[in-house]
């Protein structure tokens, strides 16, 4: 279940490199591996990349062995009571788009973790990379209402074409109706 | 494992981002769309659209198909999901999780009991507690048997769609007998909740073994008439073999998992590769194709039955006695007796299923093999007794993206050939 | 035994087993409940033991109903197994239409009956609001018994006219509720004894 191998790159060399960028902000310096923050979620190793870094960091990582792209869901943070587990340097934003990557040769998962402002819901999409996220983009678009920017078919996927509203965002209501049972008064 | 290296995923990768076999047309459009289409200035000759669904022959559910024909030859295709969605999602936030089997539960309907798994080991990773060993073995047992289940279901509907009508009663006699174990067992053929974050919900019935043994007995021999009225079978190989193909690098660039993957040679199960419950001290074989098309597919699942007999009688064997949950009181429920007798206990029960219990915040994703590839549970947490957000990966959904790679030139006929060796499941598409 | 020496008195053309006398409407009652042919509308797990019905084990053939009909214009009964989203909805009720008078709609499982336990956004909340309902059958799934008491029930109204003339009266389907059989609850469990 958990095997947080970390993948074998040299980290000392990645995380010197981008020192001096921290410094000069005067910010506590967060863990890096591949060049962006890193954290660490129950043995399981989180990346933090920006928007600006996602799809280089993927793209690197996909030439180190990261061949499936497994899972790429969203997440609402909207209403989120506790500490959120991010390293210094990231700043939390409403929405979080979550993506699951696999190396098959060496076994090991990462999740990235990458934060998405309610102004502006959009995301560089992975298509070019890993086909496999046209369905789950496309989810998180219908669930979310977060764009994937050059997805070859950004459309609702499980709600009608038609429908308002994006379902999974926390101040979409459930849409419960009360139960009539029916059996208790006349027949309809 | 086959030798994949980058370039030629780079490759495949290059023809699956190219090519033109998705057709991409929103649902709209493809309903006027629908029949026949005149040649177009890109070049593009006479071809049809056609729906195909979402109420359609083959037994696998609600998908719909938008087909671009050319005469006969599929050119291009989409499916088309969502027929049924049920915002199980959604819902998973409004319950416990105590609850949340209930609800994912019903994802999966051939393979409830791989949900239910799922989510109880991503709760349990939360709540950083570990299972007692004979929890652990139960569950593992259960899950092989309803992989059994799950692939006799697939005997049943492939022969079916293939117009080996008979199978159609073969393999749900089959499923019938581990049905009734699992009746015994969970009290219910189907969506257990059995399976619960803790443990399981109850210790197996006296005689288990002995039923069990039966089974196993039975099920080889009817086995064996599969490969007499189908594996061997001129006609068969004939429906099968060479039809919908897909390559490692292909399979792995779209996420496929499961049969699919392994039917192109690239031996992976998170059983073995990333083992989970005592996986690790069973002996089992992975079962890997080598032309990645419908027959091996076919033949790797009914294999995989087989597999799954090996590890259930491993399991007899090796079942250690103790108990099948964790004794926590945050967890546990109090055993039934001791509400009868005391008062603590009776408020204690209470509060476990009102209120549910509290799981430490932060996030985790546990993934398994689901008889239809890597199954994987998304948690959120913020410290509550429900989950902030609980997001589900199903294999059928993922693996659904293939199907227009292996649709791709191939015969209108073969459609439900192709579609049925994928072997989606649609509540799990949908959720 | 009374047809052999009929037949050795008379030859095959003898009278008295060349009629049955009776009105045609009994006859037509009695035939059309004893080969009504389910649409095939499955949708989700209620599907699954919908089909388990028409397996060897409980063999629906008992009932004349082991044709499903992939096509509606074929079909009598249409058995909604599963829940119903609000995507499905619009298809539902085109297939319903398509179906031949007389047609009758058993709600199989509680998604279909009333959403169950999906009380949300994407369900919608019992398959009558869409389609007349003639019996529900509770369970989530309802085991293929429960089907199978659903079907003998639907076919019992049939026979006695009875769901005509529920229909004629309120517009709607008949909207019967199945009752809980007592039956005895320990069985003994023989597995592979076939
Ligand atoms: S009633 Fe239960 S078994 Fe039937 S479709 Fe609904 S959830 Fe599935």
């Amino acid at each position: 279940m958990s095997d947080a191998e970390t993948p074998s790159i040299d980290e000392s060399e990645l995380a010197e490199e981008s020192v001096e960028d921290v410094l000069e902000e005067e910010l506590p310096q967060p863990e890096l591996l591949h060049g962006v923050p890193v954290s660490e979620s129950r043995g399981q190793v989180v990346l933090h990349p920006s928007r600006d870094e996602y799809v280089a960091l993927v793209s690197s990582l996909r030439e180190l062995g990261y061949w499936m792209c497994v899972d790429l869901c969203g997440v609402d943070y909207l209403g989120y009571g506790a500490q959120r587990n991010l390293p210094a340097g990231v700043a939390p934003e409403r929405f979080e788009v979550v993506v699951g990557l696999l190396n098959h040769t060496d076994r090991s998962r990462l999740r990235l973790r990458v934060q998405i402002p309610e102004s502006d819901p959009q995301l560089a999409t992975l298509f070019p990379l890993h086909p496999s996220v046209e369905n789950p983009e496309r989810e998180v678009f219908d669930m979310f209402g977060i764009r994937f920017d050059g997805h070859p078919d950004m459309s609702r996927i499980l709600m009608p074409d038609e429908w308002i509203g994006h379902p999974l965002r926390k101040d979409y209501e459930l849409g419960r109706i009360p139960v009539q049972f029916k059996g208790a008064s006349t027949a309809r | 494992m086959t030798s994949t290296d980058l370039t030629t995923l780079n490759s495949a990768l290059t023809r699956l981002t190219s090519d033109e076999s998705v057709l991409r047309l929103s649902e709209t459009e493809a309903e006027q769309k629908s029949g026949y289409q005149a040649p177009t200035e890109e070049g593009l000759g006479e071809r049809m659209i056609m729906n195909m669904g979402p109420q359609h022959p083959s037994t696998h559910g609600v998908l719909r198909l938008v087909l671009e024909m050319d005469g006969e030859t599929i050119t291009r295709s989409k499916p088309v999901i969502g027929y049924l969605h049920t915002g199980m999602e959604k819902t998973g936030e409004e319950l416990t999780y105590l609850q949340g089997a209930t609800n994912v539960t019903r994802m999966d309907y051939a393979a409830p009991l791989f949900n239910e798994l799922v989510f109880s080991l991503a709760v349990e990773e939360l709540l950083g507690i570990e299972v007692p060993d004979r929890g652990q073995w139960i569950r593992m047992l259960m899950s092989e048997l309803n992989r059994m289940s799950s692939h006799l279901l697939f005997m049943a509907t492939n022969g079916m769609d293939l117009g080996a009508v008979g199978m159609m009663l073969y393999g749900w006699r089959e499923r019938e007998e581990v049905l009734r174990f699992f009746e015994a067992v969970t009290g219910l053929r189907m969506n257990h909740n059995y399976i619960r974050p803790g443990g399981v919900a109850a210790d197996l019935p006296g005689g288990w073994d002995e039923e069990l043994s039966a089974i196993l007995d039975v099920i080889p021999d009817r086995l064996a008439e599969f490969d007499l009225l189908m594996t061997g079978q001129p006609i068969w190989r004939e429906r099968l073999q060479g039809v919908g193909v897909i390559t490692a690098e292909e399979a792995l660039s779209l996420g496929a998992t499961g049969p699919i993957l392994r039917s192109t040679g690239f031996a992976w199960d998170l059983r073995r590769d990333q083992p989970y419950l005592k996986y690790d001290q069973v002996e089992f074989d992975v079962i890997a194709g080598s032309f990645g098309d419908c027959f091996d597919r076919y033949a790797i699942r009914l294999a995989e039955i087989r597999e799954s007999m090996r590890i259930v009688r491993q399991i007899i064997d090796k079942m250690p006695e103790g108990d099948y949950r964790v004794q926590d009181k945050k967890v546990t429920p109090p055993p039934r007796a001791r509400i009868d007798e005391s008062m603590e206990a009776l408020i204690h029960h209470f509060k476990i299923f009102t209120e549910g219990f509290k799981v430490p915040e932060g996030e985790v994703y546990v993934a398994v093999e689901s008889p239809r590839g890597e199954l994987g549970c998304y948690i959120v947490s913020d410290g509550s007794s429900k989950p902030f957000r609980m997001h589900i990966r199903g294999p059928s959904f993922v693996n659904l993206q293939t199907l227009p790679h292996l649709m791709k030139d191939s015969f209108l006929a073969d459609t439900v050939a192709i579609i049925s060796s994928v072997d989606p499941i649609m509540g799990e598409v949908d959720r | 035994m009374g047809i052999v020496a009929d037949v050795q008195a008379d030859g095959l053309a003898g009278l008295e087993h060349n009629f049955l006398t009776g009105r045609v409407e009994d006859l037509i009652r009695w035939a059309r409940s004893h080969s009504s042919w389910p649409a095939t509308f499955g949708l989700a797990c209620c599907a699954i033991e919908m089909m388990a019905t028409g397996g060897p084990h409980y063999d629906l053939a008992r009932f004349g109903m082991e044709v499903f009909r992939a096509s509606p214009r074929q079909a009598d009964i249409m058995i909604v197994a599963g829940r119903v989203s609000q995507k499905m909805a619009p298809v539902l009720r085109q297939i319903y239409d398509q179906m031949m008078e007389p047609k009758w709609v058993i709600s199989m499982g509680v998604c279909a009956s009333s959403g169950g336990m999906f009380n949300n956004y994407a369900l919608v909340q019992g398959v009558d609001t869409i389609v007349p309902v003639d019996v529900y059958a509770p369970g989530c799934p309802p085991g293929p018994e429960t089907l199978l008491q659903a079907i003998v029930t639907l076919h019992e109204l049939i026979e006695s006219g009875e769901i005509m003339r529920r229909r004629d009266v309120t517009g709607a389907g008949a909207g019967v509720h199945l009752d809980e059989l007592q039956l005895p609850t320990s069985t003994a469990l023989t597995i592979g004894t076939r």
